[in-house]
This record gives C-alpha cells, structure tokens and sequence, in this order.
C-alpha cells in the first residue's frame, strides 16, 4: 500500500511503478487528494502548511476499507525518540491509535499478534537495524533503491535549516532564492517538507562512508518533526506510520 | 547480517539514583555516538529546566511523559558502534514496573550491568536486580560500583562492595561477574582508564563490552527447528516441494541427519536444506531456513523437528518461573492462550507452588494471588503437549507467555524449570 499525498518526488513514484512491475504484485493506493475532495480532511493553511498530517486519515481509512490487519513498515528504533518505544509488532485499537504507555510487553522472540476485528498491527521487522545497518545491506544484496538517495543537481531553497527542494507546491517568501546544488536525501518524505544535504555520495560506497561519518541524525532536516519536541510520538498516537 | 560476535545486546539495572541514565549518557558521549543536534535539543531542554551543564538522562527520554515527569516509563531501545561491535542497550526504568521492565530487557540480553551506589553498597533493589538477572540467565553480569568519586576513589569501599554482592550471587546461578569501579558523572572507566584509581589493573567498561566472549552464549548443541510454516510453491519448478519453513532455535542440522518430528513421533531423514539464494549442507541456530524430508508426514505449524538421538520433553504439566506482567491479576483455573516457540495451546495455572519476594528472595507458600510484577513457581497444564527444554539449557524452547484470551494482552512470561 501507499498512501499518496500528492506532493511526492517524481522520482518516487517512477521507483514504487517500477518495482510493482517487476514484483507483479497488486498495489493499493490511499489518495490524499481523494479524502480532501471527500471531505475527510482538510488542507492546511499558513506559510509551512504541508500534507502529511493529513495522511494519517487516509492511512486509516485505506486499512480498515481493505481490511488489513498487519502493515509491515521499515520503521527503525534508532530513527527517532519515540521510534524508540516501539514494539516489533505494535497494537492499533480500532481507532488506529498508538498507546505508547500501555504496549504489551516483548519477550525472547515470541511475538504477540492477536486482535480484536477491527484492530491491527504495525510490525517493524528491522527495529533494531541502524542507518549504517540499512546501508550496508543494501550494499551486500544489491538492493535497488530511488535515485534521491545517491548526490545530485537539483534546484533547491534554504529554508530551516536545510535545504528543500523546489517544486510546484513551494511558495517562495521574497528573501528566498531558487538555486541549484548537488544534493542528496538521507530520507524521503512529502517533497514538501523533506530536506537534503549538500553530497557528493553518487554511490553506495560514497554514501556509507558519507553516513559512518554524520554528525547529525538521519530525520534531522524532516520538518514533519520539528514542529514540537513530541511531534512524532503526537502523529504516531493517532495512526501515523 | 552482523554475525552473533559482532552484536552484544546489553540491559542496564539500578536502583533510582544510582546514575543509570548517566552512565548510559556517558557511555554514548564518549564513545562519540550521540549526534550533534540530538546534543543541542538536550541542552536547551536542560538549559529551560535550569540544570547546570548537560544533562545526559534526557537523551534516553522518548516519550511526553516521561521527559515532563522526569522518569522513564518504558524499556527504551538505544544503538552504538564502535570499530569493535555492534550495541544494543536496552534501558529499563528503575521507578515503576520495574521487574516487568527489567525481565523483557534481560530476556534477549547478553549482558546485565547492576549499578551499585559507592556510597550506599549492596542494598535490596541490588539483590533483586542480580535475581532477576540471574533468574533470565543472563549468561554475564557486570557489576558497576558507581559514584566512585563521591567516596574518594577508595579501593577499600570497593572492596566491600564486591564482597557483599559475591555473597548475594554465591546464592544464585550467574555464569561469569566482572567488577569495575567507575564515576559515570567524570566519565572514570567508562570508555576512559581512570586517573584516580590505579589499583584498579583491569580494563574500562567499554573495553569489557567490547572483548567479552559471547558466541559461546547460544546452544549449539541440542538441534531444535520449530516449524513456522509448510512452503508449497505453485510453480512448475518446485511442482514437488514441500518445505518446512522457520528459524532454528538451537543446535545444528545437517542434511542425511534421522529426524523425527513432535509431538507425532514419526521418524525421517533431511533431504534438503534450502534458503532463497542456495541450498546447504548445514544450517545452525539462529538460521531461517526451509527443510524437506525423505518421506512425506503430516507436519504443520507448531510441530518441532529435532535430531532422533536429542529430544526435547514433550508434556502437558510443565512447571514454571511465572513472571506475572498484567494489572490484572491471574484469574484462578482461568484459561489462558500459552505460546511457546511456534505452538499455541490453551492453558490453566493448576497451582501456584510458591511466590518469590523479590527483595528478600524469600519464598512465600501463603500468598497464591499472582499480581503484577510478582514472581512465582507454577504448574502449568496444557490441552496438547509443548515440547519444551529447560529454560537454563535452552533460553528459545524453554520459553512462554501467556495471552489473556479476553483482552489480548500478554500477561505473563515463563522460563521453564
């Protein structure tokens, strides 16, 4: 499944097409766009308004519409504080609400996966991979993965810290000028709030020598998260990935 | 990917002011793997709280909560490389919940770090936590008298403190304990040799955790595979395969080797061993792989091939460490859904044969009621038989917990006696 905000690279949706074709398996998208049109939710307004808050609705409603009772997603403890907390297989009551405070406990490896209908489970198979893990992986299997991760040119802004790519969904603020870098992203979110860093990493081996020596975390440049202290665990309460 | 050598997964114990947040913070300070901007969220959170200097606690913090509260609610999960190994450090909380909190740290852990305050020595939250550890079978302990700085750096207070806790351990099955004096506040063998203990010859606790011989940790002996799933592929290539898939929980298979299969008892020999690249010769423990046999026998999920001469017990009484992890109390002659392995069965608690005080370490015959955070012996009986091995002999088949069929939740792990 993806949940399609809207306002993703290019090059991400070029990558999901690509890998469903050769996989030949059938893709479910939840629309953004279409929860918006439906009512469902609402854009956000204001000067840094994005959509991913508003994924977490169709998120939601993409898995109680197709009954899924297990997503299984690449969410990392290492990557973010409340990640941290995480379960391999995390409990969503039927609201899809995470109850960090209240998780079953994890022992050995005897996993517990019963639910109520209506419920389901986030797993997260490589909670205990690090960036360094993923990337060395990747290298040892070949693993194909999107060209946004490896260096290149691209027109871009400064803006927190960071810079974010340009697209038509950025507004430019009159001190804010277009230019073109070479850059690379550690992560990949909405075009609209995920930041890249100036590399030269043009491949695998350039990136894990690039990662091994990061002085910042990996979701450092993820406005999504900046928006206060807690703003991960607050999504996550209420059904984000 | 990381072979088990290169990965040492460790639990921290100590009571509430021993400086287990400190130690933690120092340890990933030192050793250069706390990021820059998760160092300057920490001293502005620091700074607006009106601490003097950093304080290292607030990095293991994940959750509202806690960081509003001060205290930690939950195991937190915290990552760090050196050019040596791979750790995994799970942070228990000392305040509430504590032994259900320490119990699931220590249940994957290879390691179990007890903190003693210099100044206070061995005291009764200390008996528990090496109780605990012990009760896992948490195959190292490293014993850390911190606060060495507040008693002047002597070797004769430490001295004491070894011999009181050689004296509670002396009770208690633990394999190998190490004892090293540090300051975590100044950073005292922490990851650097102290200055201001030179009778302490031995290595910094970094160093410890970096050399520590591990992969003797898992049994290699006693072949166990617990069956997760029948593999049928529909394609033309595999018109005639029937694998048996999962991850060995022990020991080693070999293909030729007399198998038979439990709980039926039917015998046969390994025909293959395959994984998705190749097939192989062996596979050993903690191997996910697909096996097929020589002959065609009923075999599905829950059912455990092991080799003919090695047995598990397969039973339907089993006794059991119960550690009870529910706000709810047990519900006498309840049922209860028991997983073990890759089995699920519906389970009573016969009787409780005692209860543990886990500060004392008394045994209680009185008191049957199991509540949260108690420790108790118990007589488990099951519909069908569980193929079981002692949990000392075999931390994966001598494992269970027990799912409360009403609500779900996961209300109680055991390790079988």
């Amino acid at each position: 499944m993806h949940v399609d905000t809207g306002h993703n690279f290019p090059e991400t949706i070029q990558f999901r097409d690509a890998i469903i074709n050769k996989l030949g398996v059938k893709l479910i998208v939840g629309s953004v766009q279409e929860s918006i049109d439906d009512g469902r939710v609402a854009e956000e307004k204001g000067k840094n308004a994005t959509r991913n808050a508003l994924q977490i609705t169709t998120l939601l409603d993409a898995i109680e519409s197709n009954k899924i009772d297990c997503a299984i997603g690449g969410g990392r403890r290492d990557e973010e504080k409340a990640r941290a907390k995480e379960r391999f297989f995390s409990h969503r009551d039927d609201f899809g609400q995470w109850d960090p405070k209240n998780q079953r406990p994890e022992l050995w490896n005897i996993f517990n996966g019963r639910h109520f209908e209506g419920e389901h489970f986030r797993a997260f198979p490589i909670s205990n991979w690090t960036e360094m893990d993923v990337w060395n992986y990747i290298k040892r299997e070949n693993i194909a993965i999107p060209s946004l991760y490896f260096a290149h040119e691209r027109e871009v802004v400064w803006r927190q810290d960071t810079w974010i790519p340009n697209s038509e969904f950025l507004v430019l603020e009159d001190h804010e000028e277009v230019v073109t870098k070479k850059i690379r992203f550690r992560t990949l979110g909405d075009i609209t709030i995920t930041g890249g860093d100036e590399s030269e990493a043009d491949t695998l081996e350039k990136i894990a020598t690039e990662v091994a020596g990061m002085r910042n975390t990996e979701r450092g440049n993820r406005s999504d998260d900046k928006r206060s202290e807690s703003a991960m665990e607050d999504r996550k309460r209420q059904g984000y990935f | 990917m990381l072979d088990n050598n290169q990965l040492l997964r460790f639990t921290t114990a100590g009571s509430v002011d021993d400086g287990k947040s400190t130690l933690i913070g120092r340890l990933l300070y030192d050793s250069k793997s706390i990021f820059e901007d998760q160092l300057e969220a920490i001293t502005n959170t620091s700074k607006k709280r009106g601490h003097e200097g950093v304080d290292l606690a607030l990095f293991t913090d994940g959750l509202r909560d806690e960081r509003e509260q001060g205290i930690t609610i939950d195991v937190a999960y915290r990552y760090f490389t050196t050019p040596k190994r791979k750790f995994i450090i799970a942070d228990t909380p000392g305040h509430i919940q504590y032994t259900r909190n320490m119990v699931t740290g220590a249940s994957t852990a290879n390691v179990a770090i007890i903190l003693i305050d210099a100044r206070h020595g061995v005291i009764e939250q200390t008996k528990r936590h090496a109780f605990i550890a012990s009760l896992l079978q948490i195959p190292h302990i490293i014993v850390c008298v911190n606060k060495m700085d507040l008693v002047d750096f002597s070797e004769k207070a430490y001295n004491n403190i070894v011999a009181q806790f050689e004296e509670i351990a002396s009770k208690m099955l633990v394999k190998d304990i190490r004892f090293i004096p540090i300051s975590a506040l100044l950073g005292d063998n922490v990851v650097n040799k102290s200055k201001n203990m030179d009778w302490y010859q031995d290595a910094p606790m970094l160093h410890v955790l970096e050399t520590m011989h591990i992969s003797s940790d898992t049994n290699k002996v006693d072949a166990r595979f617990p069956v997760q799933t029948v593999l049928r592929p529909q394609s033309n290539e595999f018109r005639d395969y029937r694998g048996y898939a999962g991850r060995i929980a022990s020991g080693v298979f070999r293909t030729g080797d007399e198998v038979t299969i439990m709980p039926s008892g039917f015998t046969s020999k390994i025909k293959s061993i395959d994984t998705l690249d190749e097939s192989l010769k062996e596979a050993f423990v903690p191997m996910s792989i697909s096996m097929t046999l020589e002959d065609d026998i009923d075999i599905g999920r829950g059912d455990m091939i092991v080799r003919s001469n090695n047995k598990p017990e397969a039973s339907q009484d089993i006794e059991v460490m119960l550690c009870w992890l529910n706000n709810t109390a047990a519900k006498p002659r309840a049922k209860y859904t028991i997983k073990h392995t890759s089995n699920s069965q519906k389970a009573i608690i016969k009787e409780v044969i005692y209860k543990i005080d886990v500060n004392s370490l008394n045994r209680n015959n009185e008191d049957k009621e199991l509540l949260m955070n108690d420790i108790s012996k118990v007589r488990i009986r099951t519909t069908k038989p569980l193929m079981v091995d002692s949990y000392r002999e075999n931390r994966i088949t001598g494992s269970i917990i027990l799912v409360d069929d009403t609500t779900n939740e996961t209300v109680a792990a055991g390790m079988i006696v």
